[in-house]
């Protein structure tokens, strides 16, 4: 697992073109909401997230980053019944960490991404829960156990997604 | 100031992302009503993603009754001779229980109680779900342009899943009774106490409000009360699993939901409940004798000269008790309306005191019914109870039965 510190000269910025931009987040938030009708353990999986993670580090902008977390948190938000920001909030400040982060280090090899995506998960869900707890009140329980399988679980999903999501990339 | 704005650029971005959406937050914490002012993003948001929802679960619908419906036909003769013995089952079944729901009613209407019942519902497809486990609610494929109307009720045949919580064309979000956020009536089958049900962050339906000292036994059917004015009373919604103490003096039990709530394919939308005054219920629709004699082997005609009162061997106190009468017609109406007008021996219908009719049936049932099972393929052995039944205040000779019985 090598997580190399690197100048901003030295990591390689992707971008993605127009479909790809649009399509995935969109395809990702279909499969968020269908597939645990079918599969109910799949409700522990977080795609929209993992996607926002992926663009924020390939993009390596922090603007974009926490744009398209934003755009991604507040899409999903509007398909539930809570009320509209707790999950743009929390995916606009994971955006803007991964995108700074993928500036600092190499996150290409599937070690580095494992290990980030855990992270970010949990920093995801820390911040889920201060805003619905603090700000809109709702009562919500607070598990370390479930939140690191949870974790680990998204961890594993993302290196596999990241390295299909790869070939979208584009050399700047 | 420039080199400033452009050294914090992304914070600045970030700050003013941040405070826009606390700020949207705020504004819609503190409508307690429907959130209007999010409403036209959540229909962009459900307008893109519910299409292909609907569009996969068209194609797996479809896919799933050409391989249901042409190919997979292997043991349908076997299921098909299984599912007529339960209907034969379960139609004897539901002539008990018709007769204890006439009783019922009965026993209502003498005191004035008003009904509620489930008179349309409309079936409904889930589409899709939240995707969030905070958010326990899923979609349907039924909308506005389909007459649904935010907290209409939502079943299932096993029992109770959600009511609708959002209406947009197509489409409706459906909350679930398992999501922290709903609130459902609900009364122990029992034990007749009476709770609301919640569901738990952990997504664990819970049953609140049922004071620590009360007895509740595991295994518990839990009902809709219908005082939350969605659920109409009586629906089942779980069964008890666990029961411990809570805070504040009250229990905590835990349930098991009857509808499978993980695994939701179709659905059906209360879309109107009616409520009215109970009455006894005007015609039967048979009694389990007529069901049993139908099954019965055939029995050779009763010679002519046969006395009318051994026809039938019916208890001669049944005859003698002045509530006869109204059994007698409580028989005859099992026959069928057109049936009863027909018979001139037939009276009409008068409140009784339903134990006592009940008990006068009983009897009477199985020697009515065999000489009645020749004609099954009409609808005749309810009506030889008329010649033995009588009131015994008319004594009146016998009509032939036969011409009544068999019209043929």
């Amino acid at each position: 697992m090598a997580i190399t510190y690197t100048s901003g000269e030295q990591v390689e910025v992707y971008r993605f073109s127009l479909p790809a931009t649009i399509l995935i987040p969109l395809v990702a938030l279909f499969l968020q909401a269908w597939v645990p009708l079918r599969f109910h353990f799949f409700s522990i999986f977080d795609l929209p997230l993992l996607i926002t993670i992926f663009f924020a580090m390939a993009r390596r902008s922090q603007i974009a980053g926490l744009l398209t977390g934003a755009l991604i948190g507040v899409i999903q938000d509007s398909l539930t019944h809570q009320p509209i920001g707790l999950y743009g909030l929390s995916k606009t400040v994971v955006g803007y960490g991964a995108s700074s982060l993928g500036v600092k280090l190499d996150a290409e090899n599937a070690g580095a991404r494992l290990l980030l995506t855990l992270v970010f998960y949990v920093v995801h869900e820390v911040v889920y829960f201060l805003i619905a707890r603090g700000l809109v009140s709702l009562h919500m329980e607070w598990s370390w156990q479930h939140e690191l399988w949870s974790g680990l679980a998204n961890a594993f999903l993302g290196v596999v997604l990241y390295a299909v999501l790869d070939r979208f990339k584009q050399r700047t | 100031m420039e080199s400033v704005l452009g050294r914090y650029k992304n914070l600045i971005v970030l700050t003013a992302v941040l405070f826009a959406q606390i700020l949207g937050l705020a504004v819609q914490v503190k409508r307690t009503t429907d959130t209007e002012s999010s409403r036209l993003i959540r229909v962009w948001a459900v307008g893109t993603v519910t299409p292909f929802e609907k569009a996969l679960v068209w194609i797996q619908t479809s896919t799933g009754s050409l391989w249901h419906n042409y190919f997979y036909l292997r043991g349908v003769r076997a299921e098909n001779r299984q599912l007529k013995d339960q209907i034969e089952r379960m139609r004897l079944e539901q002539v008990r229980m018709s007769q204890d729901a006439d009783q019922a009613r009965r026993l209502q209407a003498l005191l004035a109680f008003k009904e509620q019942f489930i008179s349309r519902t409309m079936a409904a497809q889930v589409i899709g779900s939240s995707g969030s486990e905070q958010s326990r609610s899923v979609y349907i494929d039924k909308g506005e342009k389909d007459g649904i109307k935010p907290d209409m009720a939502v079943i299932t045949a096993d029992g109770v899943v959600g009511k609708v919580l959002r209406v947009y064309g197509s489409t409706s979000l459906v909350l679930l009774i398992s999501d922290q956020s709903s609130g459902v009536g609900a009364i122990l089958e029992k034990s007749r106490l009476q709770g609301i049900l919640r569901g738990t962050p952990a997504g664990e339906v819970t049953l609140e409000k049922v004071m620590s000292d009360e007895t509740v036994a595991q295994g518990e059917l839990v009902l809709t009360s219908g005082g939350d004015r969605i659920f109409p009373k009586g629906l089942p919604i779980g069964t008890v699993t666990r029961v411990f103490p809570g805070n504040e003096g009250f229990l905590n039990i835990r349930l098991k939901p009857a509808a499978d709530l993980s695994k939701l394919e179709e659905v059906l939308v209360v879309t109107r409940i009616d409520e009215k005054q109970a009455e006894p219920e005007k015609s039967n629709p048979g009694r389990a004798v007529d069901i049993l004699a139908e099954r019965l082997p055939t029995v050779p005609p009763k010679p002519e000269n046969a006395p009318a009162g051994t026809a039938t061997a019916a208890p001669s106190g049944t005859t003698q008790n002045p509530s006869a009468s109204t059994v007698s017609g409580t028989a005859v109406r099992a026959t069928g309306g057109a049936n009863s007008a027909a018979d001139p021996q037939v009276k009409p219908k008068t409140p009784a005191p339903a134990s006592g009719g009940l008990a006068a049936r009983k009897p009477a049932a199985p020697d009515a019914a065999a000489p009645g099972a020749p004609t099954a393929a009409g609808n005749p052995p309810a009506k030889i109870l008329p010649k033995t039944v009588q009131p015994s205040a008319e004594p009146k000779p016998q009509p032939p039965a036969p011409d009544q019985d068999n019209p043929q």
